[in-house]
């Protein structure tokens, strides 16, 4: 393609340029392009000009450098008139000749990182713009950016430290170019973010102001206005976020042409600081305290900006909210993108060429079993904490490729070469600072790829008799699909989207022979720290099967593309072909679309069956005599008292309480009563709403009335001799409450419920409880609340579950309102507040993380593949509406999905294949918002190249789904045999392709060595497990979080990580966030690796163990955990004390860095050795014997029978 | 062939047949529909449901006019049917209305082939069955 686009006339840019002129990419400022876009004439060259020499941006630094030459191409070919920018041109549409001069919306950015610019700045800007005017101004102009650049760059240098907080990672991404550059410009989206507070109120006055020309004095105007106005004005380019260009246009007159416009604006999403616990959401208007520099400064910002009377002027179209919250994020992907400014050429040259090469002139580009090189295998399970979406793509080399050697490798292979760093995240944090080299490497790898290895690593043949120690010491990666470097580069990252099998079988016949299960893990709505957000006027899409256009789509000439999954040609819309990112027309290819496998459109309204709704909160809470005294009311309202200004919403946000216990009671919070009023309906089996108008407020106005209310709850009931529970007749009410507007309802119960619809029985025979037969009872007793959850759904009300029960609750009944509502449900067995602390305080730190989490309301999520494959099933929490659309009434960060897949038609005319999904939703803010993943994987034709490319965490996870359902649908032992039977049928088929192979010994592929492993251990866990005393909520617990639970956290609740921490050191040591967190290497599940002498940390996901045995190092007893010596250490501890010396710091922070890993945060148990709690430790020592199952050479020898049989 | 009850069965039964053969285009469309996201599942059964019991009843029926007019020729032919609705609806998923179809599982795409297979196969029985009883 770039042939096509001889870069032109550069050089006359060149002069111009600003101090920036290296860093000529100017990254993705979307601009948008118009039809009108016309008279590309000699702008327009230079336009292209510069994509040539920089294709892909990312650098921040070149960003802004590419401004600044932005303006001296307005300049020339245009006169002051042009200010308005290109928009105008566009609206007016014909004759201005006007120029390419698109402004980045990144610049913006830059305009808003520096917050004070706003305010302090702003005057530079200003003049800068009068500069702009008058072509002499160049230089000065160039100056007055410069003067806005250091600002910015400082605030980068903030952003990465904060992001050093996070997992710092996302740097190795980078080399994705641009999304990087794109998210840089996303930060543009704060600035835009004014702008569309505004727009509503605006957007009515705006299309009346019908200024034909846009005067200087407007434009001045502007400037003052808002920093949008202001960057508009002085670039003049269209790139500019919406909402600069829509005040323009509104300006120029025509708000048709307007329309046209698609302006793009990538915004990082930064919809999740979150991953790790250290950052609020984002989605809350509170920043972490990490973030907190940039963070004021953006916030600061953004009331001022608000307060302009912009509004007039804001944009009619685009709800350019983008990210209003995301603002304050959005420094710290900025951040990001700065710290390797000359990345770019290098990745250009490497790699990105080729990309377009392969994309665009062969469609199939890639031979199926090419060994991939290096690419080191991204990060798994374990570290998600520390690798941040954002480096989503560019992972594989941003992380071990330097350390590791080229050559085949999948997931296995780091595990087996020590050589590198125990953790992933170690290495892509180390590797930053170097990060520009990689671009180099990244190019030659696309070399190294071409040697094909005989025999691929993942396919070496593992005697898994023999091999005593199968468990790798550092954590399993997913392994890299086996594409072409360019495509492995944009692929969607595994933390995201997963795949059972990286290299695709061709026919359903070749899969059946495998015997591996065929399926994807979403993770759809994760906490990204970086995103492109894209604001347009059309989202283009296939015009069959509609799917988004997407990274791997070809372009068959410039205004062609081919689907890449129903193979059909669809034009490229005209604005479409300008790409704001490099201001240059003609490159569809190079769009932030086409360039990223996960970005998010801002959606129209198009796709919305109403105005988006607010966000509306509705808690139902049991207040019966249990209720009280288990005591978790006081819990729940001191977090909510502490939350309530974070939860995630906009000035809408409603509100409401209702409790029950054989009767209802709603409380009436109307904006003007002195005192919440509560009232009571006794009528349980017709309830009605006392005063359906006042009882869901606003939050807001009724905020002191919430407060008092909240206060004043924990005491209501002290008193109460009420011991039934009418949850069905409250759970309907909350409906009636909900339907008009949908939200979420989050139900506390604490009891079996006793009265009115929905009552059910102890269904529990404690005798059973270890009963090795049959375990009955695991689907639900009645349909009510199956149906209920139906009718949510309907209405969009998502209905969370908080169980917290001392005995028997039926949960496999209750857990249908959550299941089919897409709800959430949390359990918290035997809960008290005093008797079980370390519960109450799991509550109150999972009660944090619910309340302030982001939330999408109304969303439906679409799965779509190539033409061949066809979902089959699903999993998770949702109502499938139809046969790929999944409706969700609320969308949270901590959801999972999975699909099994079948071949339904033979793949042999396609070497490709790709997954979509796209997950349409209303952020809190109201704003409709379409997150778009693809995932593209190889077509192999040969069974070992099935084996080599089997991702073992996916394949468990999927299993461990089927066999929960069939465990509800037919029986526990059945689901347990199929478990089994997956692991003979799999190694079996295995042993048949090998011909050389001792039939004596159990082989499996170097990619499958952990099967059997994870199989056990799936066996062994809560839900499956069969002879070991298992309550049944605590199964259906298990079975629930199993089908909801994403795959990185499910792997640690079926296989727990064992480390030793008694002997910390800082070898292979990360740095993260400032501290220094050892990485002991993982030990296996086994009582041969404890030792007297030690202590060990076994993190299950949601519980920590610390079992401390009995000879245990004094030093260590006493540097840790406070105590002098083994005996004085009590029974129940859960909490490392902060003691001021080496070792203690060390276990803190390593166990500080493991919590920030997950959502939920997990419980910490201190075990003693010859403790009775050592049983519920010893437990998960899963390769060990237990009275009810096997050990894990029996189970090899085991499943070897089945195999010789 | 005197009138006799016998024949008045064998010409219930053909109309009858007739109305179950529309009941088992009913249902496969019904599943096409809904395979081709046309419908709904939630309204799609609850279309469908209140139409599962009457026509095991019909079947049913006819069965024991059969079995009245000692037919064990026809009525052995329709036995294996009868059982297997007797059995279809005793295995039929928790709920509280009548009917088979649960709209939380029939988007599976197991169950959805699974009765949309049933649905051709009941159609050629009945069709069959319609010929057999119009000459027998």
């Amino acid at each position: 393609m770039r042939a096509l686009y001889p870069p032109c006339h550069c050089v006359l840019t060149w002069p111009f340029l600003g101090p920036a002129q290296n860093q000529m990419q100017v990254p993705s400022g979307y601009g948008l392009h118009h039809q009108n876009y016309i008279a590309p004439s000699g702008h327009y060259s230079q336009g292209p000009g510069k994509m040539t020499s920089l294709p892909l941006d990312t650098q921040c630094g070149d960003y802004y450098s590419a401004l600044y030459t932005v303006p001296t191409q307005n300049v020339t070919p245009n006169t002051v008139n042009q200010q308005p920018g290109a928009q105008q041109l566009y609206s007016r549409g014909p004759p201005a000749p006007h120029i390419v001069g698109s402004t980045l919306g990144s610049f913006q950015g830059a305009a808003s990182s520096a917050s004070h610019l706003h305010t302090s700045a702003s005057q530079p800007y200003s003049s800068f713009v009068n500069h702009y005017n008058s072509p002499a101004m160049y230089s000065a102009s160039s100056s007055v950016a410069s003067q806005g650049f250091p600002s910015t760059c400082g605030h980068y240098a903030m952003s990465t430290v904060s992001n050093a907080a996070y997992p710092s990672v996302s740097y190795p991404s980078l080399p994705a170019g641009d999304t990087y550059g794109q998210m840089f410009t996303s930060q543009n989206a704060p600035t835009v973010r004014p702008v569309k507070d505004n727009s509503f109120s605006g957007q009515n006055t705006a299309i009346s102001h019908p200024s034909p020309l846009p005067p200087l004095p407007s434009q001045q105007h502007h400037q003052q206005q808002s920093l949008s106005g202001y960057s508009t004005l002085t670039w003049s380019s269209p790139g500019l976020p919406s909402t600069q260009d829509n005040l323009i246009r509104n300006h120029t007159g025509s708000l048709a042409v307007a329309n046209n416009n698609p302006t793009i604006t990538v915004a990082d999403s930064l919809s999740c600081p979150v991953m790790q616990n250290v950052q609020p959401p984002k989605s809350s208007p509170v920043v972490s305290t990490v973030l907190s520099g940039s963070s004021g400064s953006s916030s600061t910002r953004t009331p001022p900006t608000a307060n302009h009377p912009v509004e007039p002027v804001t944009s009619v179209t685009q709800p350019s909210e983008l990210l209003q919250q995301k603002g304050v994020d959005s420094s710290s992907t900025t951040s990001s993108a700065s710290p390797m400014p000359n990345s770019y050429d290098a990745l250009e040259g490497g790699s990105y060429p080729d990309m377009l090469s392969s994309s665009a002139s062969s469609p199939a580009p890639d031979p199926a079993p090419e060994p991939d090189p290096a690419s080191a295998p991204a990060p798994a399970s374990a570290p998600a904490p520390v690798v941040p979406q954002p480096s989503k793509m560019a992972k594989p080399f941003g992380y071990g490729y330097p350390t590791l050697q080229p050559g085949y490798q999948n997931a296995t292979a780091p595990l087996i070469s020590g050589v590198q760093p125990s953790n992933p995240v170690y290495s892509g944090f180390q590797q930053y600072p170097q990060y520009p080299g990689v671009n180099q490497l990244s190019s030659s790898i696309g070399g190294l790829s071409l040697q094909s290895s005989p025999q691929p690593e993942s396919l070496r043949p593992v005697n898994l008799t023999q091999e005593r120690n199968i468990l790798p010491m550092t954590p399993v990666w997913a392994p890299v699909p086996n594409l072409n470097a360019d495509l492995k580069k944009l692929n969607c990252s595994p933390d995201s989207f997963r795949c059972t099998l990286t290299n695709i079988p061709q026919t359903q016949a070749l899969l059946n022979k495998a015997k591996l299960p065929l399926g994807l893990l979403l993770h759809p709505f994760r906490d990204l720290t970086q995103l492109p957000v894209i604001t347009s006027n059309t989202i283009v899409r296939c015009r069959s099967c509609r799917t988004y256009i997407n990274p791997f789509v070809s372009f068959i000439d410039q205004r062609r593309w081919k689907c890449n999954l129903c193979y059909r040609v669809n034009d490229v819309p005209e604005e479409f072909m300008y790409n704001p990112l490099t201001r240059s027309y003609g490159e569809p290819h190079k769009r932030p679309e086409v360039q990223n496998s996960t970005v998010e459109f801002i959606a129209s309204s198009d796709y919305m069956l109403r105005p988006p709704q607010p966000a509306v909160y509705l808690f139902v809470l049991d207040v019966s005599h249990n209720a009280v005294e288990a005591g978790y009311l006081t819990i729940l309202c001191q977090s909510l008292l502490e939350n309530l200004d974070k939860l995630p919403g906009d000035s809408r946000t409603r509100i409401g309480f209702m409790t029950f216990d054989s009767t209802i009671h709603f409380y009436n919070l109307q904006e003007g009563l002195s005192q919440p009023q509560m009232l009571i309906v006794s009528d349980i089996d017709d309830v009605f709403l006392p005063t359906p108008d006042s009882l869901l407020v606003n939050l807001y106005e009724s905020k002191e009335l919430i407060k008092d209310l909240l206060n004043a709850l924990p005491n209501m009931f002290t008193n109460t001799r009420e011991t039934h529970s009418a949850l069905g007749p409250a759970l309907q009410a909350a409906f009636k409450l909900m339907s008009p507007t949908g939200g979420r309802v989050s139900v506390f119960q604490t009891q079996l419920p006793s009265l009115g619809a929905g009552l059910l029985q102890s269904r529990e025979d404690p005798n059973q409880r270890s009963s090795t037969k049959v375990v009955q009872h695991l689907g639900p007793a009645t349909d009510f609340y199956k149906k209920l959850a139906l009718d949510c759904s309907g209405q969009q009300t998502a209905v969370d579950l908080f169980l917290l029960s001392s005995q028997y609750s039926d949960l496999a009944s209750l857990a249908c309102m959550s299941k089919y509502s897409a709800g959430c449900i949390y359990y918290y067995p035997s809960f008290h507040y005093t008797h079980n602390p370390s519960q109450a305080e799991k509550l109150q730190k999972d009660l944090k993380r619910y309340l302030t989490r982001k939330i999408g309301f109304e969303a439906v999520m679409r799965i779509r593949c190539t033409k061949g494959l066809s979902m089959h099933t699903f999993h998770g929490n949702f109502f499938v509406r139809s046969t790929d659309l999944l409706s969700l009434a609320n969308i949270n960060p901590d959801a999972g999905f999975a699909v099994q897949l079948s071949i339904e038609e033979s793949l042999t005319d396609t070497s490709l294949v790709c997954f979509q999904t796209a997950l349409l939703y209303t952020s809190s803010k109201g704003e409709r918002r379409i997150r778009v993943h693809t995932l593209c994987l190889p077509v192999v034709s040969s069974l070992a190249d099935v084996y080599a490319g089997v991702d073992v965490q996916a394949a468990i996870c999927l299993l461990a789904n089927m066999a929960v359902d069939r465990s509800v649908s037919s029986s526990l032992s059945d689901a347990r045999d199929a478990l089994v039977n997956a692991v003979v049928d799999s190694l079996s088929a295995y042993g048949s392709t090998v011909s050389n192979l001792q039939h004596s010994a159990l082989m499996a592929p170097s990619s499958l060595k952990l099967f059997p492993l994870y199989v056990l251990a799936l066996l062994k866990q809560k839900a499956f497990r069969t002879g070991t005393s298992t309550r049944l909520d605590d199964r259906v617990y298990a079975m629930c979080q199993i089908k909801s639970q994403p795959l990185v956290h499910l792997m640690k609740m079926i296989h727990p990580n064992l480390y030793r921490i008694d002997r910390l050191t800082d070898e292979g040591a990360v740095h993260v966030n400032d501290r220094i967190v050892p990485q002991p290497p993982l030990q296996k599940l086994s009582a041969e690796k404890l030792t007297r002498e030690g202590a060990f940390l076994m993190d299950c996901g949601s519980v920590f163990y610390i079992w401390v045995g009995k000879g245990c190092d004094n030093n260590f007893i006493e540097d840790v955990l406070g105590y002098t010596n083994f005996a004085s250490i009590p029974q129940k501890m859960t909490h490392l004390p902060e003691l001021d010396t080496l070792s203690s710091e060390r276990a803190r922070s390593f166990i500080t860095w493991l919590r920030d890993s997950r959502p939920l945060s997990p419980i910490l148990h201190i075990v003693k050795d010859e403790s009775p709690a050592k049983a519920e430790f010893f437990q998960h020592l899963i390769e060990d014997r237990t009275e009810a199952a096997f050990s894990y050479y029996e189970f090899l020898l085991h499943v070897q029978q089945q195999i010789c049989k | 062939m005197a009138f006799t009850f016998a024949a008045f069965c064998y010409m219930l039964a053909l109309l009858l047949t007739a109305a179950l053969i529309f009941f088992a285009i009913w249902h496969i469309i019904a599943f096409d529909e809904l395979k081709t996201d046309y419908k709904n599942p939630i309204d799609q059964c609850n279309t469908l449901n209140p139409l599962v019991l009457p026509e095991y009843l019909i079947h049913a029926f006819f069965c024991v006019m059969f079995l009245c007019a000692a037919e064990w020729l026809t009525l052995g032919l329709n036995m294996p049917l009868l059982a297997y609705h007797i059995w279809r609806y005793m295995s039929r998923p928790v709920m509280s209305g009548p009917g088979l179809y649960d709209p939380t599982t029939i988007m599976n795409a197991d169950i959805l082939a699974y009765c949309q297979k049933e649905g051709w196969c009941k159609l050629a029985f009945y069709l069959l069955a319609f010929f057999y009883y119009l000459y027998g």
